[in-house]
């Protein structure tokens, strides 16, 4: 089996998985639009504070949203040891570490999806225009999070307090994903043009590949038995 | 050990001196800052504890990777010591800035780069520490703990760039602090020694950490033996 099938094989089961018990999904959701909601208490209604806060809020009800997502993901791997059993597989630990992140990716993007027209409705957003650079950034965004969460996912599942470390970990370090995200969505919300948008995409492009790379290496120590 | 005991009891030497001297310059030798006064002086110790502190960091960097790729638990130790004394250090730097910047810019804290990168700092070692002591199998807590000092040291440039760009394009109503410009000769040569002292003290209290680890590790073992 080359790496590829191997990837889509990994991949086609966690899908399959979530798809019949749509746990995470559900409580991703739900979890994010209540951030939202919540968050609409900090500001005078139809207020411009809102509109220039907007692109934070959404940011945070998916960065909370994802690492709920993201600990529950391998969680779920280690019922009946699940983890060991992958590992058994005559699968390299790159391929298993690539279908992970794609998998998560897949999963937050598709929250995101439902959440982000929530979002515009409550906010009073105009996104017409700029829809497909917004939906490049949130990619990009959930990537960069993902890779690293994917990681510290497992890191976190053994630990004594589980859930609880992830958060601790996850936010220090993705810092500047979230920083060029909030940014890239900002100006593409406020209107810029697309050539003052570029080089924060850009940046958000060179951490994710930096990232991923770190990550990518690094997850063989962290799996192994 | 043999070796490191006398390493270490040279470095407590070392240190003692060079503590006394750094005291000298620093409140002696040093001349008063015009415009700041005599607040200035905490400038030596503040910048001093944030190099002590990268320093630390590089150490928990250089002995994670040699940990992960020999699995010698000595590097292990060497990595726990060296995140602790790190942690240590950006603490003082945490806590002298802000007595610094009140007299100075009015406010004990601004979210200015090197401020919000230093918070960072200490946030994802405090994890690093963590991460090493909350994880039941202390085998898999060491790799752990390993795999993160690599990504948090990646990560320091990385944030410290991002919050930079973030802020030069939506600049921070507060000033920047921009001394090191027009430093006197005399305080550059207090600076400099003050970045000796604390370099030599980071190391005596690292020698000190790692051989307290080591014979922890000592009892440890000593104990399953029985």
């Amino acid at each position: 089996m080359n790496s590829l099938r191997q990837i889509y094989t990994i991949l086609y089961k966690d899908v399959l998985l979530e798809l019949r018990s749509k746990d995470i999904l559900t409580a991703m959701l739900i979890f994010s639009l209540t951030v939202v909601v919540i968050f609409n208490f900090v500001f005078e209604p139809g207020s411009a504070e809102m509109a220039t806060s907007a692109p934070g809020i959404l940011w945070v009800a998916f960065a909370f949203a994802s690492n709920l997502g993201l600990s529950r993901s391998f969680a779920r791997e280690q019922e009946n040891s699940n983890m060991q059993g992958l590992l058994i597989c005559p699968v390299d630990r790159s391929a298993v570490f690539t279908a992970k992140v794609i998998g998560n990716v897949l999963f937050i993007f598709l929250v995101e999806l439902v959440t982000l027209p929530v979002m515009v409705l409550f906010f009073d957003l105009s996104i017409g225009a700029v829809w497909l650079p917004l939906l490049a950034t949130l990619l990009l965004g959930t990537l960069g999070f993902a890779t690293v969460g994917t990681l510290f996912s497992v890191i976190s599942a053994n630990t004594r307090s589980r859930e609880v470390m992830l958060p601790i970990m996850l936010f220090p370090v993705t810092v500047p994903v979230i920083l060029a995200a909030i940014k890239s969505t900002a100006w593409l919300l406020a209107g810029r043009d697309l050539g003052q948008v570029w080089p924060w995409l850009r940046l958000l492009i060179a951490f994710d590949v930096l990232y991923f790379v770190v990550c990518f290496l690094l997850y063989e120590y962290v799996v192994e038995e | 050990m043999k070796s490191i005991k006398t390493a270490h009891l040279v470095m407590i030497l070392l240190t003692f001196i060079a503590v006394e001297m750094a005291l000298y310059l620093t409140f002696l030798y040093a001349p008063t800052e015009k415009i700041m006064g005599d607040v200035q002086r905490i400038f030596y110790f503040h910048v001093s504890a944030a190099w002590a502190s990268f320093l630390a960091f590089f150490f928990v960097f250089i002995a994670s990777i040699a940990f992960l790729r020999t699995g010698k638990a000595h590097w292990d130790r060497l990595a726990a010591s060296a995140a602790e004394i790190g942690i240590l250090f950006i603490s003082i730097v945490l806590l002298t800035g802000p007595l610094w910047a009140k007299p100075v810019w009015g406010v004990y804290w601004t979210w200015d780069a090197r401020l919000t990168t230093s918070l960072v700092l200490w946030l994802i070692y405090i994890a690093y520490l963590m991460v090493r002591s909350y994880t039941t199998d202390a085998e898999r807590g060491a790799k752990f703990a390993a795999v993160f000092g690599i990504i948090g040291f990646i990560d320091v440039p990385v944030v410290y760039m991002s919050i930079r760009w973030w802020r030069t394009l939506h600049p921070a109503p507060v000033i920047a602090g921009g001394e090191g410009s027009g430093l006197a000769p005399e305080m550059l040569h207090t600076l400099l020694f003050n970045l000796f002292a604390f370099s030599s003290l980071l190391i005596t209290l690292l020698i000190l950490s790692y051989r307290i680890s080591t014979l922890e590790q000592r009892v440890q073992a000593l104990k399953h033996h029985s």
